[in-house]
């Protein structure tokens, strides 16, 4: 055990936990990082591509090495940053990305292969010969990449979506985030104050600095106690802010239950959409190290991440209390850590310090102008060389902390492609100007990481953020504390012959920088690309900038000439359950039902997807075994007595206006002006481009108001391009729209018995022929007084009505329909069904109006008129379109059992079947009860003139080929006899 | 995003569907001489401007509008809203 005294843990909140298979103990307040340290564990896992023993390098969560699994069974989360993963009683931990046991890695191999594996490694080896890509590279890369494994299972925990607004958001709740919100929230401005951390505090809560004279958790816990009692501040804790996004938009994670063995009763995670008028971002700074020969063995880390485990939780970084360690610096910070670990009781061998004047701060010794030029300790660090003029020594150390300076946290103000600008005298890039509109940065992450300084900024920040929006905020009295010292030299690296590394998780050194360098990729896109440097997990937080300063003294510019690279969301990964919200399975889209959906469900009957829409397919009676056996029965109850299906889902929209019948011509193909009130008129619609788009029925109520329907799946675009007409081309005209689909329910009553039917529920209305013929439509009132609308039109090709109530109305209009139709054998009837009769009567539909037909093509050319302009109609001239010979016909199988599968294409009968002799395709294809036989409707080349003739339909897909005879596409009644009786 | 709607004020852009360039209000006249190419380039050409455009965006799940918003493409700041009726209005 190597725990230190002190630190912000509950001893008195011991947790157990394992780590590959064995037990430790942690307490409440440590993460799974500070509780392997305080248990002398230092190898946490294997780096991506040598498999070399990695051990925790930061204390947050930029961690490159420290990458675990979690949990088990379906709950197993791979690539999880030990550094951030709050212990819990209970928690199952496992290393990852080795072969074997984590100490003896079989994969371990690669790192003496490791001359093979330079930059560009993969660009240079998986190129030849072309026939191994897909066979031999591929799976071979798939299987050495990734680090974690996944459980293959179904993710069990639930997810949510919140949505937010604020005057100010607060991105971090260090000190100048404290102090931001502090200002904020006296000044009554709605703030939301968020910190990926558990606790608040930030760098403050892993430091040895006083506020006030005191321990700086005494001002934090005031601060939150008071932002806490503020109903204008919302304080969210783990939870990230990962993106700026467009016009003051944020997205953030909040991790609800990530800290939990089990969710219980709570969402895992939530993603929150914050919009916010202004915003500070106080994200602090990361530390950056300086590579150095064999700088990855475990042992070695961030001087101010050990810094932070010592104070804030009080873990030491070495296996044994007898071990030393060093501290190897380019500036003053690196001795702020060893004065740290020395009032902690920790024995500190001494300050490595790069400069030749270096300071000394405290009882301890200091290698002045010396620096650290090899490690040993082959799963964990047992010696360092260290270098001073020339002459180097060996000492035994079991740990080493390097700080290399801090690199302000810049990435969300570089998320609308603000570049950082480099500051010479912090040696950093701060963020530039060109950042987000209303993202200020201050505190660390403005280049201010003094403890004062970052008071006095974050409040400033506040107050000029507020004073945008016109919130008048005061100064508040900020705690006394002063600016630690920060000198540094610009020192970024340790030159030598061995391996070096800058990016830990990706295995990218010095040397393979220089490769790059001497390959030509030195602009830092193809740096990073070429040598996959800031490419993994971690994105290269503690390892971009060190790249930089390596490329630019070997290109001889400078850092900033050298430039950088820009940062995109996700400042840390978000997962894809959190990014669904929630939205899976049956919540993956809303589901409309139908008036009727609870009857139909009480009928037992299976439903099916139209777009947006649950409808009823088909009925199922006892003793049917099969679906055909079912829409068969109910075909044949539309033929011959009557059938009832919902057709609610159509799209109808409410046309009024003294110019409907006039903006109706110009939507529709054909003429609509022209229609009588009363009279219903089948209508084609076109796109501009000239293809056919919708069709549907207009129904002309009264002079001025027409109720037109559109299909199913293109009802809301259908209104979409009536207001586009409306208000875009033609304001002009005095017309108004209004979607009405889901405030009438629509049933289709169909078959000769429809009539009779009917009659037993209209209240004295005249159903004769002669008052009511085919295509007349009227309001009336039904049942004692509901008001209803009635259609004289049909699909089927049968006498047939569609009956309008108010939606309300729809299951009990169902109702009474199939009680009053007892006698008459009244069948529903769904989807399929439908689609059968459909066929048989040679109806188009969905599959016939795919996008790619004409009004021609569909034997409806002379529905387009020339006599006025609609939408499409100038388009549909056009030479290649009306040159086109292909006609809509029907088919019929020559064996009547065997079926031509839609989609397949025609061709002559004998000819070679290729694109040269494709005669067209088969659109929907059934099998007809009324013929006992399978028919289809299709396309074909001349098809109009080709009555008679046999053809072949074939579906190389499935290997099919079926003769077909070519025939009308009415299959039952084309003179429409039926319709008019 | 957030859409400044000239009746509803800041809207979030989710509540709206994107159509495209405002130059397809200017719908071609029918019945002149040269009205098929006037058609096709209507139907087919835009011009795609690194910088300022007008576009038109249908209020879908809100008031049911068409706006004309002017967009720098190169930023998405959103430089106007309008009501398309009342450009059109305008235009006549």
């Amino acid at each position: 055990m190597t725990r230190l005294t002190g630190g912000l843990i509950d001893r008195n909140a011991p947790l157990n936990f394992t780590f590959n298979g064995k037990a430790y103990k942690g307490f409440q307040g440590d993460t799974l990082a500070s509780a392997l340290l305080a248990n002398g564990v230092q190898l946490m896992g294997r780096s991506f591509k040598y498999h070399r023993p990695r051990g925790v390098f930061a204390a947050g969560s930029e961690e490159p090495n420290a990458m675990v699994e979690l949990r088990t069974g379906a709950r197993q989360e791979p690539n999880t940053r030990a550094t951030v993963t709050e212990l819990f009683d209970g928690l199952i931990a496992r290393s990852q990305n080795h072969v074997g046991p984590l100490e003896r890695d079989f994969m371990a191999v690669n790192d003496l292969l490791s001359p093979f594996f330079a930059a560009g490694f993969y660009y240079k080896t998986f190129m030849w010969p072309k026939v191994f890509w897909e066979k031999l590279y591929e799976p071979m890369i798939r299987k050495a990449a990734g680090l974690g494994s996944l459980s293959m299972l179904p993710d069990p925990d639930d997810y949510d979506k919140g949505f937010l607004h604020c005057d100010l958001l607060v991105v971090g709740g260090g000190a100048a985030g404290l102090a931001a919100a502090l200002t904020a929230g006296r000044a009554g401005a709605e703030v939301v104050l968020a910190d990926e951390d558990f606790a608040l505090g930030g760098r403050l809560t892993m430091e040895s600095d006083l506020l006030n004279e005191a321990a700086a958790t005494d001002w934090i816990a005031s601060v939150k106690a008071e932002l806490e009692s503020l109903p204008n501040v919302r304080i969210m804790t783990r939870t990230t802010v990962f993106g700026v996004y467009d016009h003051g938009i944020y997205g953030a994670v909040e991790r609800v239950s990530d800290h939990l063995a089990v969710p219980g009763d709570k969402v895992r995670q939530t993603l929150w959409r914050i919009t916010a008028k202004r915003a500070v971002l106080a994200a602090g700074a990361t530390e950056r190290h300086m590579p150095f020969a064999d700088n990855d063995r475990p042992g070695v880390m961030l001087a101010g991440a050990m810094r932070a485990y010592a104070n804030r939780w009080a873990a030491s970084p070495v296996k044994r209390d007898s071990d030393a360690i060093a501290i190897f610096t380019n500036g003053d910070d690196g001795h702020r850590t060893a004065m740290d670990l020395i009032a902690k009781g920790a024995k500190v061998m001494g300050v490595i310090d790069a400069r030749e004047a270096a300071p000394r701060f405290g009882d301890y010794d200091v290698y002045a102008g010396a620096t650290v030029t090899g490690t040993k300790g082959r799963l964990g660090l047992t010696s360092i060389e260290i270098t001073r003029n020339g002459r180097s020594q060996w000492h035994n150390v079991g740990a080493l902390g390097v700080a290399g300076g801090w690199n302000p946290n810049v990435h969300l103000a570089s998320h609308h492609r603000g570049r950082p600008v480099w500051d010479d005298n912090l040696l950093a890039f701060v963020p530039g100007p060109n950042g987000p509109q209303g993202l200020i940065p201050a505190g660390a992450a403005a280049g201010k990481g003094g403890t004062a300084e970052a008071l006095t900024d974050g409040m400033t920040a506040a107050i000029t953020a507020l004073s945008e929006i016109g919130v008048t905020a005061s100064e508040i009295a900020l705690p006394q504390a002063e600016n630690m010292p920060s000198e540094q030299v610009a020192f970024w690296h340790v030159p030598g012959k061995k391996r070096a590394w800058v990016d830990f998780q990706n295995d990218v050194t010095v040397k393979d920088i220089a490769l790059a360098h001497k390959e030509n990729m030195t602009p830092v896109e193809h740096l990073k690309r070429w040598t996959t440097l800031g490419m993994a997990t971690d994105q290269g937080k503690t390892s971009n900038i060190s790249a930089l300063a390596v490329m630019a003294e070997l290109t001889g510019k400078s850092i900033p000439e050298t430039g950088t690279t820009i940062f995109r969301p996700p400042y840390t990964g978000v997962s894809l359950g959190v990014l669904g919200g929630g939205d899976t399975g049956p919540l993956f889209r809303p589901r409309r039902l139908t008036p009727t959906h609870g009857w139909a469900e009480a009928q037992g009957a299976e439903f099916v997807e139209v777009g947006p829409w649950m409808r009823a397919q088909y009925f199922p009676r006892a003793g049917e075994t099969t679906w055909r056996e079912t829409v068969d029965r109910e075909v044949l109850a539309v033929r011959s007595g009557v059938g009832l299906c919902d057709v609610t889902t159509l799209g109808k929209v409410d046309v009024q206006g003294a110019d409907a019948g006039e903006f109706l011509n110009r939507m529709y193909s054909n003429m609509m002006g022209t229609l009588k009130v009363g009279m219903v008129r089948y209508g084609l619609m076109l796109r501009e481009d000239g293809h056919a788009y919708d069709d549907g029925t207009c129904a002309r109520m009264a002079e001025d108001h027409y109720v037109v329907t559109t299909t199913t799946a293109n009802a809301g675009l259908v209104y979409r391009q009536m207001e586009f007409a409306h208000q875009c081309l033609w304001p002009e005209l005095d017309v108004q729209l209004i979607s009405t689909t889901d405030a009438w329910a629509q049933i289709a009553v169909a078959g000769p018995k429809s009539r009779e039917l009917l009659s037993r529920i209209v209240d004295e209305f005249d159903l004769s022929n002669e008052a009511f013929p085919f295509m007349a439509c009227s309001e009336l009132t039904i049942c004692n007084g509901l008001r209803a609308r009635l259609f004289r039109i049909s699909f089927s090709g049968e006498l047939a009505y569609e009956i309008a109530v108010p939606a309300r109305y729809g299951h009990a209009l169902m109702q009474r329909l199939m009680e009053q139709g007892a006698d008459l054998g009244a069948t529903p009837y769904g989807t399929e069904a439908l689609a059968v009769l459909r066929i048989e009567k040679g109806h188009a539909a969905g599959a016939e109006l795919n996008g790619q037909t004409t009004a021609q093509m569909l034997g409806l050319g002379k529905m387009v008129s020339a006599k006025k302009d609609s939408i499409g109609a100038v388009m549909s001239r056009r030479e290649g379109m009306a040159a086109d010979k292909r006609r809509l016909v029907g088919l019929k199988s020559i064996e009547p059992q065997k079926q031509a599968m839609a989609g397949s294409h025609l061709f002559t009968e004998g000819a070679v079947q290729d694109m040269s002799t494709d005669q067209g395709w088969l659109t929907s294809s059934c099998y007809s009860p009324h013929l006992n036989g399978y028919i289809a409707l299709g396309f074909l080349e001349n098809g109009d003139t080709r009555m008679g003739e046999i053809i072949v339909a074939a579906n190389p897909v499935e290997g099919q080929t079926v003769k077909l005879e070519v025939v009308s596409a009415h299959f039952v009644d084309p003179e429409g006899g039926r319709l008019r009786a | 995003m957030l859409i400044p709607h000239p009746l509803l004020g800041l809207r979030d852009s989710q509540e709206f569907t994107y159509l495209g360039d405002a130059s397809l209000m200017q719908r071609p006249d029918a019945s002149a001489q040269n009205a098929e190419a006037e058609f096709c380039d209507y139907v087919f050409l835009r011009d795609n401007p690194a910088g300022e455009h007008r576009e038109l965006w249908f209020h879908e799940q809100g008031d049911r509008s068409w706006l004309v918003v002017t967009r720098d493409t190169t930023t998405h700041e959103i430089l106007g809203a309008e009501l398309a009726s009342d450009v059109k209005g305008a235009v006549k």
